[in-house]
């Protein structure tokens, strides 16, 4: 049970560490001065809910390790993190629809998480809850804009829904951990998201004017630990203080 | 593309009861937009309850150049302000 629990909560919590850390990235280079904050903003918030999960993982693990040392100290395979969140900000359009697709899933997993068992879990998604209304409410309105917007926009947007979307079923896939504790109560039952799911996106692209690609082929492997080559990069930018010089703090 | 987007000023209130206040300005390409830009730009870090966005072209401004005529007339008139009574001791606040 506790090792499932741990298992769990990194699952939620390398989602949000990963993205963050992609929209980090984006820090002083956003299309424009606004965007960029924006796009930071988001950043943080996901940084600020990493940490409540971290916290709890460190509490539950119950041995010498900080949230610190579970976010920066773990080796690539044992990142649990979904392949969509760790793909890189090729450009504006694949950022948006990378959140996009993202953000759909987020918000109605934590609507159901707040109904979970286990009583941390749910008051932490009950503040993620509003906090990822907003990302989703910015992350679509772009998808509109940019479908909407000139050729050129339209088709950047496409390109990145079509590029992304092999990633999205790996949003519905279930690890052992997932499903001990989908039984006792705690987890969400993300095979239960996945119409409601599709049927949201496709709204969304049909207001963007944009197409849903009819791919059937979807990579897995993430929550698993089996990453795409951008992890690798993603991790020694986020390891590289931690591991240069150890237990520095500033 | 900023330079396709018209400018924007941005009037924040920070408490219910209190008035919106000029904030500053930023780019967007349309209102709601603007808004959203407002909050990720000038609430970030808690600063308000309600905004509201004009776009910059629709303010009209008095002009520098006419200061003199506009504003220096009242420099001398103190007696405008009202200083000049004797207050009750009981009347609190004035």
């Amino acid at each position: 049970m506790k090792n499932n629990l741990y298992n769990y909560i990194l699952g939620i919590a390398d989602n949000s560490l990963i993205l963050g850390q992609r929209l980090g990235q984006l820090c002083g280079h956003g299309p424009s001065l606004e965007t960029d904050i924006a796009c930071t903003n988001i950043s943080l918030d996901l940084f600020g809910q990493v940490r409540s999960y971290f916290q709890y993982a460190a509490k539950i693990a119950g041995d010498q390790r900080t949230e610190d040392d579970i976010a920066m100290l773990r080796k690539e395979r044992d990142y649990k993190n979904v392949l969509l969140v760790e793909q890189p900000n090729t450009n504006f359009a694949f950022t948006i629809g990378r959140q996009f697709l993202f953000d759909v899933y987020h918000l109605a997993f934590l609507t159901e998480l707040q109904n979970s068992n286990d009583f941390t879990l749910s008051v932490i998604a009950k503040k993620c809850v509003k906090e990822v209304s907003y990302h989703l409410r910015f992350s679509s309105d772009w998808v509109k804009r940019l479908g909407n917007g000139t050729s050129v926009s339209k088709e950047k947007m496409q390109e990145a829904i079509n590029g992304l979307w092999t990633y999205t079923d790996e949003l519905f896939y279930q690890t052992n951990a997932d499903k001990e504790m989908v039984f006792e109560g705690v987890g969400v039952d993300v095979t239960k998201l996945k119409n409601n799911y599709y049927s949201r996106i496709n709204e969304i692209l049909l207001e963007a004017t944009l197409e849903i690609p009819e791919s059937k082929w979807f990579q897995t492997g993430g929550k698993e630990g089996v990453h795409t080559e951008h992890l690798g990069y993603l991790l020694s930018d986020l390891q590289y203080m931690q591991r240069t010089y150890p237990n520095m703090e500033w | 593309m900023k330079k396709n987007w018209p400018l924007w000023e941005v009037f924040v209130r920070s408490k219910n009861g209190l008035e919106h206040r000029h904030f500053g300005s930023l780019h967007a390409a349309d209102a709601e937009m603007a808004l959203e830009n407002a909050r990720d730009v000038y609430t970030r870090r808690n600063e308000g309850v309600s905004i509201w966005v004009a776009e910059s072209k629709n303010i009209t401004a008095s002009n520098p150049l006419n200061n003199g005529e506009l504003f220096e007339p009242a420099q001398d008139k103190v007696y405008r302000h009202p200083t000049f009574y004797d207050l009750p001791d009981d009347i609190k606040h004035m």
